[in-house]
């Protein structure tokens, strides 16, 4: 079977790299894997699962390496990693039957990217273009309930969150699979400095800062553009999310509907995170477009860039319907940004998006190895 | 010094780390500079790609280093490795090296080479040595960097053919075309010859094709070479090298820290006829690895096993290459090429001698880590010799300049890193020292070339 050959294949080449980095080690100040490494006598399958989404993809290493190409030892651990990454990804995807199914690169995980979301607004626009009157759709709406006028509540709630429920009980099932396949945790570790250690990982991206002057974005010269862009989005997706907990709020706790005046919090944490997801989505757009190919798995570009795209559409059609909201492009954009939501959510657990818990998972383990003196 | 026929102010032959800090601090004294090294892009940087840390004084903790490490520490280990090469070293020029090495960190951190904070866990402690973070390419990139961001020209590919140091300012003859380049001063900083197989052969002879270099297949020595013929000082000794014991596997150039072998005092070492040749226990700490290399160097066909059991082969790092494994020593031996018989024998008399983590009664001894050879399956590394570097340089005054035999100076003419670290080391080696030499000899150098072309 041909995709087994692969993984095989993929396997053997990073365990090969991973032992090579073993030897040498000068990239230790880098980041966390190379410590990790370091406890680990040889690599087995779980130490594979573990160490490459301990990897951040900053590619200092490989422009550190001494053995890179042209050396004979060919030695390209950003690359390898990513690869067997990409392979957890399916490997743990829930429900499990999807595994062998889902198209995680190149071009047909594009196509499933944009087949699901475009029925996603599909979903959304076609009942609308159906049942709301002409008038009502195209006309200009505004003051309290003018979105619901379009889409009742109870259809965004409902839909919405049958495709969030859906998505989080897959991305967690699938991260529950994934941290069995990292091996049995350590024992005597205590989680709760470790989860601190790890949270305090994650929020600050400590492991894409390169031991303090950054990572190689694009050359062999060290920057914090990767981060900063990082954090515009990451943050930014979670503004939208508060404004969106506050709106639940106002409209079902307070009992103010949407939408809300420009100074209000929902708008202001909404506006401040779109900015942030379009700063965030172009900004990592075109990092990616310029850097040096050879550290990068090119195969895994596509799915990479599709996630940006839609988060990047999704932040463009919010901040579209907040300008426009007064005009008769409201219900339009309405159901456009509403669709891509939808889609968002969908492929959660089958995107690029699953590098986010799977990552938090591997620097909780790394934080429970330091701490349980592995 | 008025040149009309100069390309440049300041002319550097080599491309690592020597060759850059020369480039750096002669551009800024101000100096244009042209650097000139041979390797292609990929493969720039010399064997400082290799390195990971330096050596340097310091009386008081500093951000790099822990603890202190004074002048007089760093003089007596460096008098400890010299041993009976000791009268061939230059005293005076030791002394300043260690003390110009104090704040030699602190210079390259100045252009752009990041290095392990002191404090850092996951580096092993040492109050000798600042570690790179990344490593050696890490800091070649850096230096590079820095090196074109203060205006440097700097040509790849451009191997070195012939010096020219008797009429007039100094210059060199480059590339397949011979192109001439003249300076108004010129550092040597191209490293030794251990490239250079033929020149390896002058010495060792036929055994010299068994070696491996675990460096840059760049350092070929054709500027050394031409500045002995020129009459420059001699510094060091021509047959002895710095050389390390590799796994067997290890490509012939480039192997740098990875090819080491760990295993050899655990198991038991032979020769390609089966029979143990030296105490694998004599030497257990990091100059290990040196011990090998001098003694596997000397073993016919310049060929050695390493040879452990199950049981022994958890006690030390794997090599990066798999172990030849066989379930009895005899199946071992034909794998290896070795007789059965013989293998089988050395085996059993070491095994019978063995008890204590000692041996008794065979000869040689096993004085440490002696543990019978007896869990199957059986493994197994073949052994070469890895050289690092050569141990023959040019003697240079505390300004860096190459000096005659008469113990006059070449005008203009500049030499760092490892082409004079004789002067220093003679043939000795001490971890971490090299890069210093280089770091500090290179900015020495670069600012004598830079004064000398502008007076």
């Amino acid at each position: 079977m041909p995709i087994a050959d692969d993984a095989h294949r993929i396997a053997a080449n990073a365990r090969r790299a991973l032992e090579i980095c073993n030897a040498c080690q000068f990239c230790d100040g880098y980041c966390a894997v190379f410590p990790a490494l370091k406890t680990r006598r040889s690599v087995s399958a779980e130490d594979l699962t573990f160490l490459s989404n301990l990897c951040h993809n900053c590619r200092s290493c490989y422009h550190a390496c001494q053995y890179a190409p042209p050396h004979v030892f060919d030695l390209n651990l950003p690359r390898s990693l990513s690869l067997v990454r990409q392979q957890s990804y399916r490997d743990h995807v829930w429900p499990p039957l999807l595994g062998g199914r889902l198209p995680y690169a190149g071009w047909p995980a594009v196509a499933v990217m944009v087949a699901v979301v475009l029925s996603a607004v599909a979903l959304v626009a076609v009942p609308a273009l159906l049942w709301v009157p002409p008038e009502t759709l195209y006309g200009r709406q505004s003051g309290p309930g003018a979105f619901y006028r379009l889409v009742p509540w109870k259809a965004i709630v409902g839909v919405a969150g049958a495709a969030m429920s859906w998505s989080l009980l897959a991305v967690g099932l699938g991260v529950a699979s994934f941290w069995r396949g990292m091996g049995p945790a350590p024992a005597g570790a205590r989680l709760w400095p470790a989860l601190r250690e790890a949270l305090s990982d994650a929020a600050t991206l400590r492991n894409l800062g390169g031991g303090g002057a950054g990572c190689n974005d694009r050359n062999e010269r060290f920057s914090q553009a990767r981060r900063h862009f990082h954090h515009a989005l990451s943050y930014g997706v979670a503004l939208c999310f508060a404004s969106t907990c506050v709106a639940t709020v106002y409209d079902h706790l307070l009992g103010w509907p949407a939408p809300y005046p420009p100074a209000s919090l929902p708008v202001l944490f909404g506006s401040l995170g779109g900015v942030g997801m379009v700063v965030g989505t172009v900004g990592l757009a075109l990092l990616k477009l310029r850097a040096d190919p050879a550290p990068v798995a090119a195969s895994l570009t596509g799915a990479d860039c599709a996630l940006l795209a839609l988060l990047f559409l999704v932040a463009a059609s919010g901040l579209g319907l907040l300008a426009l909201r007064e005009t008769a492009a409201m219900g339009p954009l309405l159901l456009v940004h509403l669709g891509l939501v939808l889609g968002w959510f969908a492929t959660l657990p089958y995107s690029k998006f699953l590098h986010a818990p799977f990552r938090f998972a591997a620097l909780l383990r790394a934080a429970m190895e330091r701490r349980g003196g592995r | 010094m008025a040149c009309a026929s100069c390309d440049c102010d300041v002319l550097v032959v080599g491309g690592g780390s020597a060759a850059l800090c020369a480039a750096i601090a002669a551009r800024r004294a101000g100096a244009s500079v042209l650097l000139l090294e041979a390797a292609p892009k990929p493969l720039r940087g010399g064997n400082a790609r290799h390195s990971r840390n330096m050596r340097v004084m310091h009386d008081a903790p500093t951000p790099w280093v822990r603890g202190r490490y004074p002048a007089d520490d760093y003089h007596a280990d460096l008098r400890q490795v010299t041993g009976a090469a000791s009268n061939t070293i230059d005293d005076g020029l030791a002394r300043l090296f260690i003390d110009a090495s104090a704040d030699i960190v602190d210079w390259l951190a100045g252009n752009g080479v990041r290095f392990h904070s002191g404090t850092d866990e996951v580096l092993p402690y040492s109050r000798k040595t600042a570690f790179f973070l990344g490593g050696g390419k890490a800091l070649v990139n850096a230096l590079y960097a820095a090196a074109e961001g203060l205006g440097v020209a700097i040509r790849y590919d451009s191997t070195v053919r012939a010096l020219h140091l008797r009429d007039g300012p100094p210059a060199v003859a480059v590339g397949d075309a011979n192109a001439t380049i003249r300076a108004k001063a010129l550092v040597v900083a191209s490293g030794g010859f251990q490239a250079d197989f033929g020149g390896l052969r002058q010495q060792w002879g036929e055994a010299a094709g068994e070696f491996t270099v675990r460096g840059t297949p760049h350092a070929t020595g054709i500027p050394l070479k031409a500045l002995l013929e020129n009459g420059a000082e001699p510094a060091g000794a021509a047959d002895r090298y710095h050389w390390v014991a590799v796994d067997g596997r290890a490509p012939l150039f480039d192997g740098g820290i990875v090819t080491r072998l760990d295993g050899l005092p655990h198991g038991i070492v032979v020769d390609r006829d089966g029979r143990r040749f030296a105490d694998e226990g004599a030497v257990v700490g990091p100059s290990r690895y040196t011990a090998w290399g001098e003694l596997v160097a000397r073993c016919p066909g310049v060929t050695a096993f390493s040879v452990f059991d199950a049981a022994i082969a958890e006690r030390f790092r794997p090599s990066i290459f798999p172990p030849i494994q066989a379930d009895s020593i005899g199946g071992l031996a034909s794998a290896l090429g070795i007789a059965p018989q013989t293998l089988e024998s050395t085996v059993a008399a070491f095994n019978a001698a063995t008890s204590g983590g000692t041996t008794a009664g065979i000869r040689p001894p096993k004085t440490r880590l002696a543990a019978p050879v007896a869990v199957p399956p059986f493994g197994a590394y073949p052994v070469r010799v890895g050289i690092t570097s050569t141990c023959l340089g040019v003697r240079v005054d505390g300004r860096a300049r190459v000096l005659r035999q008469d113990g006059t100076a070449f005008e203009g003419v500049h030499a760092a890193g490892v082409i004079m670290a004789p002067n220093i080391l003679g043939t000795g080696y001490l971890a971490g020292s090299a890069m210093s030499i280089g770091a500090v000899f290179g900015r020495i150098a670069g600012r004598e070339a830079a004064t000398h072309a502008h007076c």
